[in-house]
């Protein structure tokens, strides 16, 4: 494996690794904003700069390929002066509200700030002001304290597969917002508050509701849908105040959905907790041991048959146990009911209840049978894998399929097979012109030869798919028969092949009616 | 002084016309056959030879930047991008190009495409030379209708296009690879480098970016041979460059001179002398915006060529010469600057986006006579802090010229400085008084 010295010790590192990750193998700190590991690099906030032997100016170790033989340092004085200017540059119209600031706590600039940056500030301007940007009902923002480091960009962009985010203006004006300040819509949205390292974005209905040392961490499974995405539950008394992802790489990645992360406010509004009974239709309010009391008596009377017991979804094992053996012995009854949505599970055979493949295997399974379900609204993190697969596996045969892991959302193809046969990716994209389909987007990712990129698959139906599984194959038959159909496409389309050069030449700068 | 003989752009002002025919009759197109037959090598090697740097402000040694073209077509076409972004303040040597002497720059397109192995060139011309793209897209035309590019172009076997992109505005465009962003459609932010867009650039494509000057001053070097461009001027600085004098002289204008030409007999010789007399002069800036200013001490020496300006640590630039004279406000001048930099800077790094609009805050106060002692330091920590800490070259673009300002005019700072408190000057005075009565006492 090839050698770096970083600050006078030698590494080993793997090939492909940046600076950063080589100076993390290292031991050594680097602090940053804008670097993310699930995230295509931006290299914009400048807060990883090291000093590399070999040149004037300081490296951004996050975007800097590491090479064999590099001499990086990160505990010198230049390195320090560097940390602390760009820091103070973060800091200088950052607003300092950090009381209020519901990041406090857990907001990397406040303690990136600690450790690298200067005891007060020099800037005595006027801080900027931005407007706040409306986001829908889970994502407050407060956009003065953005630090535009754009993971969330490149969050809605890559992960989530829908560009609802973007930034608007340039220089200091430069603002994050949605397309005309546009709800988000996907499923799992607020994962960009995770994301944000300061609290520009933050969960609006966990605004002011608590300090992040004052919770109870409690590691734990979420429940709201059977994917068993790894959460952590945040407690302050009784109280469940939110619900965070945990890393889990073969189920939930890091990112949760939406219902996981904001269903625990019905655990304290709107609850049931006090017992009601009924008189003459109608509902009263009355004490614990009042309703004992009657629910005795009315037991007392019914055939143990007549009795059913219904335990819901959320109970734990432990309760639904007591209550089955309180059914068994004291009422003397086996009408137990679990399942809220009447659907029937053979419980004889395992295979019924467990998820055969693993969440990860998905993406390889022959068929997928879904009953009675809409994984969209059911199971989010499920849905990205099942669709990327379901296009996958039509495909393989006829395409190259250049990525196969991991829940990104994009369904990126690549017509190299084709190329052999004289036919671009350029020309199917237009080929689908004629079929009724938008062209994908043919230049992006740039590390995939011929590269087609189909989005967004998350909110289309399963007729669509279909629909355009059987167009791509009927593309690639044509061009195993006939290529120069392909190649001239497209051919029904009312638009035809721009003639760009002359577009260039004629060039109508004027609107004329 | 350079003799008319020497002069590559024999039509500057357009006074022998810019179509084809006016073109060939200077000499335009008329051995590219023979110089393409020579091959690429040859072609890459004459350019080395010739010391020709890039004339588009960094000063990168052209031959080395072909060269640095794959030498195989792998499974991605090569391309030619001629940055045509002509932003830079002080500057308009590529608009005269473009328009009285395209026959050159198409020319050069070829000559250079064949070079790189490219078959496709485009041209990105900042969306305000509306006119002048119009002019260089009938020469473009021209030269189709004449077979000089296009299919087999010029009867070498070799096929080429040209297309003309427009830009619509953005300084930050005419970064090389900001400017591939925009050509590619997104937005105008500086890619990471590396990957340099020789390996990595246009569509993930090899791609060499050049100026239109040292594009167009090409097929002239290979015509004349590399040795007659190399004895002009002085080692590592030669060859002949387009000088763009404008500010306080009497006649400001685009003047094509030796490299390497005294600064004082430029402004004095073709600019028409200082307004005022050369007595008048305070300041100058030597290459565009972005280089700090000279003061007139070091412009009575100083030589116009790439290492001598950095030797006083400013730099040639685009050589866009800005003469400042003493009926100017430095300071002001200096902090337009720094409020066309705050406003230009792309965003996307943390020092250029901060930093700019601290700088021109902070001048506009010291303009004003609202600043303290205090702050020429902070202001020059400030500069320090941007400089070399950004993706690319924005950051000192923007910190130069305020950094040459601070150097060579700190005393008129100084003295302007009168927002420092009073209580600093006697410390027996109570530090709770209002500050503006004692002021007004002591005025």
């Amino acid at each position: 494996m090839p050698k770096i010295i970083i600050n006078n010790k030698e590494v080993e590192f793997e090939e492909g690794m940046t600076v950063l990750q080589a100076c993390e193998l290292a031991g050594a700190e680097i602090p940053r904003f804008c670097y993310h590991e699930r995230l295509s690099i931006a290299g914009n906030c400048r807060m990883c700069l090291v000093e590399n032997e070999k040149s004037p100016k300081p490296i951004a170790s996050c975007a800097e390929p590491a090479v064999e033989g590099m001499n990086i340092k990160t505990n010198t004085p230049f390195v320090d002066k560097a940390r602390k200017g760009v820091m103070e540059f973060l800091l200088a119209n950052h607003p300092l509200d950090c009381p209020v600031c519901d990041q406090g706590g857990e907001c990397d600039l406040q303690d990136q700030s600690m450790f690298y940056g200067f005891d007060r500030s020099r800037y005595s301007e006027s801080k900027r002001q931005v407007k706040e940007k409306y986001m829908g009902p889970l994502i407050k923002t407060i956009m003065t304290r953005c630090i535009h480091c754009t993971r969330c960009i490149r969050f809605a962009t890559e992960v989530a597969g829908i560009t609802e985010l973007g930034a608007i203006g340039r220089g200091e004006d430069m603002e994050i917002t949605t397309y005309l300040e546009k709800a988000m819509e996907s499923e799992m949205s607020a994962n960009v508050i995770d994301l944000c390292p300061v609290g520009a974005l933050t969960s609006k209905p966990y605004a002011f509701e608590a300090r992040p040392w004052d919770l109870k961490k409690t590691e734990t499974i979420d429940v709201m849908d059977a994917v068993g995405s790894n959460i952590r539950v945040d407690t302050y008394g009784w109280e469940v105040k939110r619900i965070l992802p945990r890393v889990n790489e073969d189920i939930n990645e890091e990112w949760i959905s939406d219902k996981t992360r904001y269903a625990c406010d019905g655990l304290l509004k709107q609850r049931l907790d006090t017992p009601y009974v009924r008189e003459n239709g109608k509902l009263k309010k009355t004490s614990w041991d009042n309703a004992f009391k009657i629910l005795i008596s009315k037991l007392k009377t019914v055939n143990p048959n007549e009795v059913a017991g219904i335990v819901g979804d959320l109970a734990d094992l432990e309760m639904m146990y007591s209550f089955k053996s309180f059914f068994k012995k004291c009422i003397g009854s086996t009408n137990l009911e679990c399942r809220q949505d009447r659907i029937y599970i053979n419980p004889n055979e395992r295979m019924n209840y467990i998820f055969n493949s693993s969440i990860k295997g998905i993406e390889e399974s022959d068929l997928i049978l879904l009953v009675g379900t809409n994984p969209r609204l059911e199971a989010t993190i499920l849905n990205t894998r099942i669709r990327k697969a379901y296009l996958k596996n039509k495909l393989k045969d006829a395409y190259n399929i250049p990525f196969t892991e991991g829940t990104l959302h994009e369904f990126v193809v690549s017509g190299d097979t084709q190329k052999d046969k004289g036919v671009k990716a350029l020309d199917i994209a237009k080929a689908l012109l004629d079929y009724g389909f938008h062209a994908p987007t043919i230049y992006f990712p740039n590390n995939v030869p011929e590269a087609m990129m189909i989005e967004p698959t998350e909110s289309e139906t399963k007729a669509t798919l279909d629909r355009f599984v059987e167009v791509m194959l009927e593309i690639n038959d044509n061009i195993n028969v006939n290529p120069d159909l392909i190649r001239e496409a497209p051919i029904t389309t009312p638009v035809t092949r721009l003639d760009e050069t002359k577009a260039n030449r004629e060039l109508d700068l004027r609107w004329t009616p | 002084m350079l003799s008319d003989e020497d002069r590559i752009f024999k039509n500057l002002y357009n006074d022998f016309g810019w179509d084809v025919e006016s073109a060939v009759a200077r000499g335009d197109w008329s051995q590219t056959k023979e110089l393409i037959s020579k091959g690429k090598d040859w072609i890459v090697k004459e350019v080395k030879e010739s010391e020709l740097r890039g004339r588009g402000g960094a000063g990168f040694p052209t031959g080395l930047k072909f060269s640095f073209a794959p030498k195989q077509v792998g499974s991605r076409p090569h391309y030619l991008v001629i940055n045509a972004d002509e932003s830079e303040p002080g500057t308009c040597k590529d608009r005269d190009i473009l328009r009285f002497e395209p026959h050159k720059l198409i020319e050069g397109c070829l000559i250079t495409s064949y070079a790189v192995n490219a078959h496709v060139c485009y041209i990105y011309i900042r969306g305000e030379y509306a006119n002048e793209g119009k002019k260089l897209q009938q020469a473009i035309d021209e030269a189709y209708e004449k077979k000089l590019i296009g299919k087999n172009a010029s009867d070498i076997g070799w096929d080429f296009d040209i297309y003309i992109h427009y830009g619509a505005g953005s300084y930050i465009c005419g970064e090389e690879t900001a400017l591939l962003e925009s050509l590619e459609g997104s937005k105008g932010l500086p890619r990471l480098k590396p990957p340099f867009p020789a390996l990595v650039g246009l569509y993930g494509c090899p791609t060499i970016i050049n100026n239109v000057e040292t594009i167009a001053v090409v097929p002239t070097i290979l015509k004349r041979g590399s040795s007659w461009f190399a004895l002009l001027g002085r080692p590592k600085n030669t060859g002949t460059k387009i000088f763009c004098i404008s500010g306080n002289v009497n006649n400001p204008c685009n003047i094509e001179e030796e490299m390497g030409i005294p600064l004082k007999e430029l402004i004095e010789k073709h600019a028409g002398g200082v307004v005022g007399g050369w007595n008048n002069l305070q300041a100058v800036i030597p290459g565009g915006s972005s280089m700090p200013l000279l003061p007139k001490d070091v412009c009575e020496t100083i030589l116009m060529d790439f290492d001598s300006l950095i030797e006083q640590k400013s730099g040639l630039g685009t050589a866009g010469v800005v003469v400042i004279n003493k009926d100017q406000d430095i300071i002001k001048c200096i902090a337009r600057i720094a409020r066309f930099y705050k406003h230009e800077s792309c965003g996307q790094c943390t020092p250029c986006r901060e930093g700019c609009g601290w700088m021109w805050r902070v001048l506009e106060r010291m303009a004003k006579r609202d600043a303290t002692y205090k702050e020429i330091d902070l202001l020059y920590d400030v500069t320090k802090q941007i400089e070399g800490h950004t993706i690319c070259a924005f950051g000192e673009g923007a910190a130069w010229p305020v950094q040459g300002l601070l150097r060579h005019f700190r005393k008129e700072i100084e003295k302007r400085c009168h927002g420092e408190p009073i209580v600093k000057k006697s410390p027996n005075i109570p530090y709770l008084i209002d500050q503006h009565l004692l002021e007004k006492d002591s005025a």
